[in-house]
C-alpha cells in the first residue's frame, strides 16, 4: 500500500514517543485498542491544574498508520486546553495523514487515545477534589 | 550486494536468466502456432512445446502423456477440483480438504458448495409447490420446508440424492505444526467421497504434508488426490508414483520460470477423467482448449529441467540460509516464535512472529528488504493469517508474523544483512511498543480489559 509522506515521516521520526508517571496526578494515560485487532495506542497526557495540555507521550502497537496517527495527535494536543483537544476528531487525522480508506480506523483509535486519556486525568482529579487535603 | 533485497520468493521467483534465453527464440523467429500442423512453423512450435511436456513430466516423475499446459496453478486447481467433481458427480460429492490450503482451493471448493445449495433450493422449492399446490417465494423457503417437514419427506429425500453438479466439502483443521492429522482424514471419508485435496508445502508457513501416507490412504478406498504442488515442486522431492497422486497442480513462476503458465497433471493408470473448464479448439487433449502459450511452455520446462538437476543441491543450500537466518534473529531477540514445522519444512521458508510487534509496521521498517507479513493489515480485510488461525496461533502473535521466503538468488551475504536489520528494526518498534513496555513489568496481557473494535 503507497503511504502518504506524512505517514512516512510520522512513522520514521515519531514525535513524542514514551512514557509519563502514571502515578502523576496530573497525568492522564489513555489505552485503547486490542492486541487480537493488532492495534494498541497508549497516549499520555500532562495537564496543569488551569487544563491546559503541557506535555504528550505515545506508544503504539500497530501499523504505519496507526504510529503515524498517534504520533500526529501528540503533536496537535499539546498546548490547547483539554475542551481545545477534545475537538480533534478523527476526520482531521485522516485527512492530514491522507490515510487509505481501511485505515481510517487508525484515526478514530487516535481520537479514542485523547478521550480516554482526558477522562482518565479528570476521574484522577475528581477523586482528588473528594479527598479533603 | 543490491538493495532492495528479495526475500519473497514464495510469491513469485525471478526468472532464472538460463530460462529467459531458452525462451527468447519462441518470442521472435519461432513464432509458430503449435497446433499448426500443416507448415515449419507449427512443426517447430510443437516441438519445442513437447519438449517441455517431457521436461515439467520428467520432474515428477510422470509420463508426458500426463501434462495438461495451463496459465498457471489456479486454473490447475480449478479444473482439477471443478472437472472432477463433474466428471464423476453420479459416484459422489463429497470433498475433502484443509483449511489452510490456498485460495485457489478453498474459493473453488466454496463455489461448489454454492452451486449444490442452490440445486437443493430448487429442488425444496419444486416439492414444496407440489405439496402447497402454489408458488412458493424464496422468502418463504425455509418456513415452509420445515411445516412440510422436508428434510423426512420421502420424495424430497430422493431428488436431494440426485447430483447437483455441486459439492459438499469438509475443511479439515490441522495440527499446531500444520500438518494434517491422518486419523482425522481417515474419520472425514465416507463412501460418497470422490476428492480430497491436499498440498505438498504451504505457502505461508512452509510446511510439507505427509503426501505419500495421504495417496495410500486415498488409493485405498478409491477416492481422487489432488495435490496443489505449486510451492513445494522443485524445492523437495516429489514423484506421482511414490505419492500415489492423481491430480497434480504445478506453477512455472513459483520455480524460476515465467508467470502465467502451469500445468495440471492428470494420471493415466489408473485413468482419471475431468470435465474441461474451457471449451474450444481441443486443444491439450479436450482438457484445455487455448492456443498454447509456447514461449513460457518452453520457458517452464526449462526451469524443470533446471530444478530437478540441481533441486538437492539448492535444497542443501537454501536450509543453510534459512537456519543461518533463524538462528540469528532467534538469538539475539527474545520472545519470537517459528511458525510451522521444524522438521517438515520448505527448504527456504521462514516464519516467524515477534510478539508486541505489528507485522505490517516491521515490514515498513525493513523496506530494504521484500517479505510478506502474516498480518492482512494491508489488505482490505484486516484480519489476520488464516493459515496461522488454522495451526492455533493466538491472533495478537498472528498479527506479528513475517514471511521470508529465500530462494535461488539469495546470498549469505544478504542474510546476515537481514539479520542485523531485523534485530534493530524489531527492538526500536518495541521501544515503541506499549505491550512489550507492559509485557516487561510483568503485566498479563490477558488480564487487560481491552476495548475491541
Amino acid at each position: 500500500m503507497a503511504y502518504s509522506d506524512k505517514v512516512i515521516d510520522h512513522y520514521e521520526n515519531p514525535r513524542n514517543v514514551g512514557s509519563l508517571d502514571k502515578a502523576d496526578p496530573n497525568v492522564g494515560t489513555g489505552l485503547v485498542g486490542a492486541p487480537a485487532c493488532g492495534d494498541v495506542m497508549r497516549l499520555q497526557l500532562k495537564i496543569t491544574d488551569e487544563g491546559i495540555i503541557e506535555d504528550a507521550r505515545f506508544k503504539t502497537f500497530g501499523c504505519g498508520s496507526a504510529i503515524a496517527s498517534s504520533s500526529l495527535v501528540s503533536e496537535w494536543v499539546k498546548g490547547k486546553t483539554v475542551d481545545e483537544a477534545l475537538t480533534i476528531s478523527n476526520k482531521d487525522v485522516a485527512r492530514e495523514l491522507a490515510l487509505p480508506p481501511v485505515k481510517i480506523h487508525c484515526s478514530v483509535l487516535a481520537e479514542d487515545a485523547i478521550k480516554a486519556a482526558i477522562d482518565d486525568f479528570k476521574k484522577k482529579r475528581d477523586a482528588r477534589r473528594q479527598q479533603p487535603a | 550486494m543490491k538493495l532492495p533485497i528479495y526475500m519473497d520468493n514464495h510469491a513469485t521467483t525471478p526468472m532464472d536468466p538460463r530460462v529467459l534465453e531458452a525462451m527468447l527464440p519462441y518470442l521472435r523467429e519461432d513464432f509458430g502456432n503449435a497446433a499448426s500442423r500443416n507448415h515449419a512453423f507449427g512443426w517447430k512450435a510443437e516441438a519445442a512445446v513437447e519438449e517441455a511436456r517431457k521436461q515439467v513430466a520428467a520432474l515428477i516423475g510422470a509420463s508426458d502423456k500426463e501434462i495438461v499446459f495451463t496459465s498457471g496453478a489456479t486454473e490447475s486447481d480449478n479444473l482439477a477440483i471443478k472437472g472432477v467433481v463433474e466428471f464423476y458427480k453420479e459416484k459422489g460429492d463429497h470433498i475433502i480438504t484443509l483449511k489452510t490450503e490456498h485460495k485457489a482451493v478453498l474459493d473453488t471448493c466454496k463455489r461448489l458448495e454454492r452451486v449444490r445449495q442452490e440445486r437443493l433450493d430448487e429442488l425444496k422449492t419444486l416439492r414444496l409447490m407440489q405439496l402447497t399446490g402454489a408458488p412458493v417465494s424464496r422468502d418463504e423457503l425455509a418456513t415452509l420446508a420445515i411445516k412440510h417437514d422436508l428434510d423426512n419427506d420421502a420424495v424430497y429425500r430422493q431428488w436431494a440424492e440426485l447430483p447437483t453438479g455441486g459439492a459438499r466439502v469438509t475443511y479439515l483443521d490441522v495440527e499446531k505444526d500444520g500438518r494434517v492429522d491422518l486419523k482425522k482424514l481417515e474419520a472425514a471419508m465416507t463412501d460418497k467421497t470422490i476428492l480430497v485435496s491436499i498440498m505438498l508445502a504451504n505457502n505461508e508457513i512452509g510446511t510439507v504434508q505427509p503426501i505419500a501416507e495421504i495417496g495410500r490412504m486415498c488409493r485405498a478406498r478409491g477416492i481422487l488426490f489432488h495435490c496443489d504442488a505449486v510451492q513445494g515442486i522443485g524445492k523437495v522431492p516429489f514423484h506421482v508414483e511414490e505419492a500415489q497422486v492423481d491430480l497434480v497442480s504445478i506453477s512455472a513462476h513459483k520455480m524460476y520460470g515465467p508467470k502465467g503458465v502451469g500445468a495440471l497433471y492428470v494420471r493415466r493408470k489408473p485413468r482419471v477423467r475431468i470435465a474441461p473448464l474451457i471449451d474450444g479448439g481441443g486443444h491439450e487433449r479436450g482438457m484445455r482448449s487455448g492456443t498454447l502459450n509456447v514461449a513460457s511452455i518452453v520457458g517452464f520446462g526449462h526451469a524443470a529441467k533446471i530444478a530437478r538437476e540441481e533441486l538437492v543441491e539448492e535444497a542443501a543450500r537454501l536450509t543453510r540460509l534459512r537456519e543461518r537466518l533463524r538462528k540469528g534473529i532467534v538469538e539475539q531477540l527474545d520472545m519470537v516464535t517459528v511458525n510451522g514445522s521444524q522438521e517438515h519444512r520448505l527448504p527456504g521458508n521462514l516464519n516467524i512472529s515477534f510478539a508486541y510487534v505489528e507485522g505490517e509496521a516491521l515490514m515498513m521498517a525493513i523496506k530494504d528488504v521484500a517479505v510478506s507479513s502474516g498480518s492482512a493489515c494491508t489488505s482490505a480485510s484486516l484480519e489476520p493469517s488464516y493459515v496461522l488461525r488454522a495451526c492455533g496461533v493466538e491472533e495478537d502473535m498472528a498479527h506479528s508474523s513475517i514471511r521470508f521466503g529465500i530462494g535461488r538468488f539469495n546470498t549469505e551475504e544478504e542474510v546476515d544483512f537481514v539479520i542485523k536489520l531485523m534485530v534493530d528494526k524489531v527492538n526500536r518498534l518495541r521501544e515503541m511498543s506499549p505491550l512489550y513496555e507492559m509485557a516487561k513489568e510483568g503485566i498479563d496481557l490477558k488480564s487487560i480489559e481491552w476495548t475491541a473494535h
